[in-house]
């Protein structure tokens, strides 16, 4: 790892001021930012520690919203009770993520900034052609090793899968994000990766995430975040979904519907299509598995990341008919 | 690739175990290293050094995380504690030392500390209720031994201790 000048910021302000200065980065958890600095991707020139900052790790909730700190813990989020009763998606995404460990360092402001998994962007010693980390140097992984790629939203120049769980449950429940002058939908603030896949969020020299908001909704409180991988626990998803439901009084009809993937895109991919199909419909198996497919247009597979294709609208499926039980 | 061109130190105070101590540090350099390298304290073991194993775990401020990517920088004046501030002053094991022995939940050891450091913390959580529930909030700890079910056995004996 490079070594890198330490700034301890004493205030948002100061923070974002020395962020701004070319070769900075912010320091929330680190567990991204040491890792990918450890892997020689993240050379920061300045590394600007913002965990010292007060009063941005609050959490509050009510029936209308809920406010997360860009400094609240992973952890901290999962296990809040307001979290679990009115945005049970979010706090089930929370706590299948990482490891206790990890969600005990990482911020949720930092979650959202989290860098791809992908193994070829994560090791430039081997491969030196990635267009994330170097535009214009290709892609080692379009040919290679595709089992944990995206298949929607991909590029000719880049088809990284964006990893993270929160953001996934976030879009589905049209989340904002706050950055200081600036609030966008979380939908927003990932980007596709396009002709430009090193620029993954919408985020400009001297912003800084200060709070995540999250809209209170029927459906977000009818809500799940179901997530399917190669082992049981301390894994990305081979493919998730993040659901709400709401039905009108009849019980069976849907009212409201949202749905996400995770584990399957290059961000975190509302599935409008499927919620658009089943509004106003009776809930029953079969319309929520046909509708489920539709999760899928668009999508372009690269060999051994094809199973994607199949397993996402079943868990999709899976996570609108687990909800359609529950009272 | 070592570059040396910044190597400027940074003074700095760190309380592990309720002990003050001093020292002067590179930015880069991450808790785990300044534990092992310069404090002298060898109980927190280097496994993967890129969050992926949990061999490095210890408390930030009662917290378990990983002391591999967490820059020593960064936890000044918070309250660290490492495998070596678990047992008494009078060398008396704490419940989950004890009940690891007890359920000879260890081949190689050399991920227990860290699988200790996580226990004490996961019954503090109450995240300790059940063998499945112990399963789910010990995973960011890998044991290629393969000690798992007597490392839940022993997780759960220290729970049911801690909680009489």
């Amino acid at each position: 790892m490079r070594d890198f000048s330490y700034v301890r910021a004493d205030s948002i302000e100061a923070a974002r001021k020395a962020a701004a200065l070319p070769g900075a980065m912010l320091l929330a958890g680190g567990t991204t930012l040491v890792d990918l600095a450890k892997c020689g991707v993240a050379q920061p020139e300045t590394v600007v520690d913002i965990t010292h900052l007060k009063g941005l790790d609050t959490i509050s909730v009510d029936a209308t919203h809920a406010t997360l700190g860009a400094l609240a813990k992973m952890s901290h989020v999962a296990d809040h009770a307001g979290i679990k009763s009115h945005f049970p998606a979010v706090s089930e995404a929370l706590w299948q993520a990482a490891s206790a460990q990890l969600r005990n360092m990482a911020t949720v402001g930092g979650n959202l900034m989290q860098r791809t998994r992908c193994p070829y962007f994560r090791d430039p010693s081997n491969f030196s052609a990635c267009n994330k980390r170097e535009p214009g140097s290709g892609c080692s992984a379009i040919g290679g090793v595709t089992r944990g790629h995206a298949v929607l939203g991909t590029s000719r120049a880049c088809i990284a899968m964006y990893p993270g769980d929160l953001a996934t449950a976030l879009v589905a429940f049209d989340a904002t994000v706050h950055l200081g002058q600036r609030v966008l939908k979380v939908d927003d603030f990932f980007l596709q990766p396009g002709d430009t896949p090193e620029r993954e969020h919408d985020i400009r020299a001297g912003e800084m995430i200060t709070a995540i908001e999250i809209p209170g909704s029927a459906a977000a409180r009818r809500s799940t975040y179901l997530k399917v991988r190669d082992r049981q626990s301390y894994e990305f998803a081979a493919a998730s979904a993040a659901v709400g439901l709401e039905l009108e009084t009849d019980g069976r009809t849907i009212r409201d519907l949202r749905v996400a993937l995770g584990g399957v895109a290059t961000k975190p991919w509302r599935a409008r299509a499927v919620e658009e199909a089943l509004k106003g419909k009776v809930l029953d198996e079969d319309a929520v598995r046909k509708a489920s497919g539709l999760a899928m247009e668009g999508a372009v597979d690269h060999g051994a990341n094809h199973y994607k294709i199949e397993l996402a609208p079943r868990v999709v499926a899976r996570a609108i008919l687990k909800l359609g039980e529950t009272a | 690739m070592i570059d040396q061109t910044k190597s400027t130190t940074i003074p700095l105070h760190l309380t592990i175990n309720g002990h003050r101590h001093e020292l002067e540090v590179e930015p880069r350099v991450t808790l785990l290293d300044a534990l092992r390298d310069r404090l002298d304290l060898t109980g927190t073991k280097k496994g993967c050094d890129h969050g992926q194993c949990g061999a490095c775990t210890v408390h930030v401020d009662g917290e378990r995380v990983l002391a591999c990517l967490t820059l020593a920088a960064q936890v000044e004046g918070r309250s660290i504690t490492t495998i070596e501030g678990l047992a008494g002053a009078d060398g008396t094991l704490s419940a989950v030392q004890a009940a690891f022995l007890e359920q000879d939940a260890f081949q190689c050891g050399y991920c227990t500390p860290g699988q200790i450091m996580s226990a004490v913390a996961c019954i503090r959580e109450g995240h300790a209720g059940s063998d499945e529930e112990i399963r789910e909030y010990m995973a960011g700890n890998l044991c290629r031994c393969g000690a798992y079910p007597n490392i839940v056995a022993a997780v759960r004996q220290a729970a049911l201790e801690v909680a009489s």
